[in-house]
C-alpha cells in the first residue's frame, strides 16, 4: 500500500503553516508599526528597511501584510467557529429528532443557502453600520447552513449503525447518543469542512473589506489594501499584487489542506482522479 | 400461563419504494403484513424466513425503533408504541436486543465496559454500575477484566458475548436476537446458542430468536413462526412444524438447512 501523504495535503499544510506563522509572528513583532505613516517616504522601493517598499502613505508594506494576515485569520477563525458550532448543533439536533423537525431545519438551511453572504453583509452594514464584527457575523451566518447540512448528512449514516441502535435499545436519551456516539464519529468530516470553510471565510473577509464593509481603518486588511491600491494601479501596481498574492496563498493553502484531509480521512469522499 | 410476556397483533409495516413516475404516488412495499404472535416468559419464539422476508423489520417494531402502520405490540400488557417517550425509555430496560454483526454492535472507540454499562447509565445508575458490568461479563463466560479492553481486542464470538452481556445487564424479561449467530463460525455458533439457553434458564428470559437458518432455530426454539414476503406462513410448536411442515416453503427451508425428516 502506498503510504505517502497526498500532495495537496503537503502543499496545503506548508502554505497554511506559512500564513499562520506570519500571522502569529505579527502578534509580537513586525518590522515597523503597520499604521505608521510617513508621507515623505511614500512609494519607496524595496530596501533593507522596507523589504517590499512603502505605500501611498509611506506605511511599511511587509508590516501591513503581516498585520492583515493576523486580522484575516482572526476573522475566519471566529466566523467559522461561531457559524460552525451553531450549524453542527442544528444538524445533530435535526438528525436526532427526525420527522418534520428535521425537514423544517433542513428547509431553513436551504433558505440560508439561497441567501448570498455579501448581500447579508451589505444589509447588516446598512442597518448597523459597516464594521469588522458585522462582517464576522455575516460570514458566520453563511456557515450555519453549510455545517448543518454536512453534520445532518453524516449523522444520519451513524444513526443506522448497530451500536447506535443498541444505545437506543438501552433507553439512552437521543441527545446523549448524539454526544457519545454520533459527534465523535463525524468529527473528521466536520474538521475537513471547517478547513475548507476557513478558506472561503478568508476570501469573504477580503471581499467585504474590499467593499468597505469589513475591516475599518486603521486596521490592516488584504481586501482594503487591494481597494486602496486599485486607484494607483498604473503608478504602483505592486501595491495591489502583494495583498492579492497573500489572499491566493491563504485561500489555496486552506483549500488544499481541507482537500488533503478529506482524502486521508475518508477515501470514499475524495474525488476520483 | 397467565398474561403472555409479549403479544403482537396484526403488525404491518410499509416502506415507500423509489417513485417510478412523477405523476403517481410512490409505490409501497409491505415489509411485514398482518403478523401476530405471542412470547411467554422463559420461552423462545423462533422467526424464520429467507432474507428479505421482513424478520428484521418485525424486530425493529418489537424493539419500538419503528412504529407499525397497523397493529400493536403489548409488552407486559403495555402498548409500547403508545407509551410516552420517557416511560418507554424506562421500560426498555425490560426488553433488550442482540444484533447480527458483532463487529458493528460495539462502538470501536469505547472500552467494552463502557458499552455494557450503557443501559445502566440510561436510568442513571451509578454506585453499582461497575459491579453489575463485571457480573454480566462473568455471566457470559468472560473475565471481568475484559471491561477495560476495546472491541478490536476480541474475536467475533467474544464480541457477541459482550453484546449479550450488555443486553442482560439490566436483567430484562425479553431478549430479541436478530441473526445473532449468523455471522459466526459454526463451532462458535453452538457456544453462543448454549450460552443463550443457559441464560434463559438462569434468568427466565423470553427470547425472540430470528434467523434464516431453520437448523439453528429448530435447535433452541419452543415455538416457530415461518415468514415469507412479510406474511406469516405457519406457526406452532417447533417439533410439530419440523416433523410435519404445512408448506412447501417451510420444507425448502428445512432442505436448505440440511434438516432431513
Ligand atoms: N428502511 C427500509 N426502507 C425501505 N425498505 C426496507 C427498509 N427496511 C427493510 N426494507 C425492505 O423490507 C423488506 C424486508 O426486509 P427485512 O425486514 O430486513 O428482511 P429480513 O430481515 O427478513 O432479511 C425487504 O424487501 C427490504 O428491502
Ligand atoms: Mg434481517
Amino acid at each position: 500500500m502506498n503510504r505517502r501523504l497526498p500532495t495537496n495535503l503537503v502543499i496545503g499544510a506548508v502554505l497554511v503553516a506559512l500564513v499562520v506563522g506570519v500571522a502569529a509572528l505579527s502578534l509580537v513583532w513586525t518590522p515597523h508599526d503597520p499604521t505608521l505613516m510617513n508621507i515623505r517616504g511614500k512609494f519607496a522601493d524595496p530596501s533593507e528597511a522596507h523589504w517590499l517598499g512603502t505605500d501611498q502613505l509611506g506605511r511599511d508594506v511587509v508590516s501591513q501584510l503581516m498585520a492583515a494576515a493576523r486580522n484575516s485569520m482572526t476573522v475566519a477563525l471566529v466566523a467559522v467557529l461561531l457559524g460552525g458550532s451553531i450549524g453542527v448543533a442544528l444538524g445533530l439536533f435535526a438528525s436526532a429528532v427526525g420527522g418534520w423537525v428535521e425537514d423544517g431545519v433542513m428547509r431553513l438551511a436551504d433558505l440560508g443557502f439561497a441567501f448570498p453572504a455579501l448581500l447579508f453583509a451589505i444589509m447588516l452594514a446598512a442597518v448597523f453600520g459597516p464594521s469588522l464584527s458585522n462582517a464576522v457575523l455575516a460570514i458566520a451566518f453563511i456557515n450555519i447552513p453549510i455545517f448543518a447540512r454536512v453534520t445532518r448528512g453524516s449523522a444520519n449514516q451513524i444513526w443506522t449503525l448497530d451500536y447506535v441502535s443498541a444505545s437506543r435499545a438501552a433507553g439512552m436519551n437521543k441527545f446523549v447518543i448524539s454526544r457519545d456516539h454520533i459527534l465523535p464519529n463525524i468529527a473528521a468530516a466536520i474538521i475537513v469542512q471547517a478547513t475548507i470553510e476557513f478558506a472561503v471565510a478568508i476570501l469573504a473577509e477580503a471581499a467585504l473589506s474590499y467593499l468597505g464593509l469589513g475591516a475599518q481603518p486603521p486596521a490592516s486588511s488584504w481586501g482594503r489594501m487591494l481597494s486602496e491600491a486599485q486607484t494607483l494601479m498604473y503608478l504602483a501596481p505592486q501595491l495591489a499584487i502583494y495583498p492579492g498574492l497573500c489572499i491566493i496563498t491563504a485561500v489555496l493553502g486552506f483549500g488544499l489542506l481541507g482537500d488533503g484531509l478529506r482524502d486521508i480521512s475518508d477515501p470514499r469522499l475524495s474525488r476520483q482522479r | 400461563m397467565s398474561v403472555p410476556l409479549l403479544t403482537a397483533t396484526g403488525l404491518t409495516r410499509h416502506y415507500a419504494l423509489p417513485r417510478t413516475s412523477l405523476l403517481r404516488p410512490a409505490p409501497l412495499l409491505t415489509a411485514v403484513d398482518n403478523t401476530s404472535f405471542t412470547i411467554n416468559a422463559g420461552e423462545t419464539l423462533g422467526v424464520v424466513g429467507e432474507s428479505g422476508s421482513g424478520k428484521s423489520t418485525l424486530a425493529r417494531m418489537v424493539m419500538a425503533f419503528e412504529t407499525p402502520d397497523a397493529g400493536e405490540v403489548l409488552f407486559q400488557g403495555q402498548n409500547i408504541h403508545a407509551l410516552p417517550a420517557p416511560e418507554l425509555r424506562k421500560l426498555r430496560q425490560q426488553f433488550q436486543m442482540v444484533f447480527q454483526d458483532p463487529y458493528g454492535s460495539l462502538n470501536p472507540r469505547r472500552p467494552v465496559g463502557w458499552s455494557i454499562a450503557e443501559p445502566l447509565r440510561a436510568i442513571g445508575e451509578d454506585e453499582n454500575t461497575n459491579r453489575r458490568v463485571k457480573e454480566a461479563l462473568e455471566q457470559v463466560g468472560l473475565h471481568a477484566d475484559a471491561a477495560d479492553k476495546y472491541p478490536h481486542e476480541f474475536s467475533g464470538g467474544q464480541r457477541q458475548r459482550i453484546a449479550i452481556a450488555r443486553a442482560i445487564v439490566t436483567r430484562p424479561a425479553l431478549l430479541v436476537a436478530d441473526e445473532a449467530v449468523s455471522a459466526l463460525d459454526v463451532s462458535v455458533q453452538a457456544q453462543i446458542l448454549n450460552l443463550l439457553m443457559d441464560l434463559q434458564d438462569d434468568l427466565g428470559l423470553g427470547i425472540l430468536f430470528i434467523s434464516h437458518d431453520l437448523a439453528v432455530v429448530g435447535a433452541i426454539c419452543d415455538t416457530l413462526l415461518v415468514m415469507q414476503h412479510g406474511k406469516p406462513l405457519e406457526a406452532g410448536r417447533t417439533a410439530d412444524i419440523l416433523r410435519n411442515p404445512a408448506h412447501a416453503y417451510t420444507q425448502s427451508l428445512l432442505t436448505a438447512a440440511g434438516v432431513h425428516t
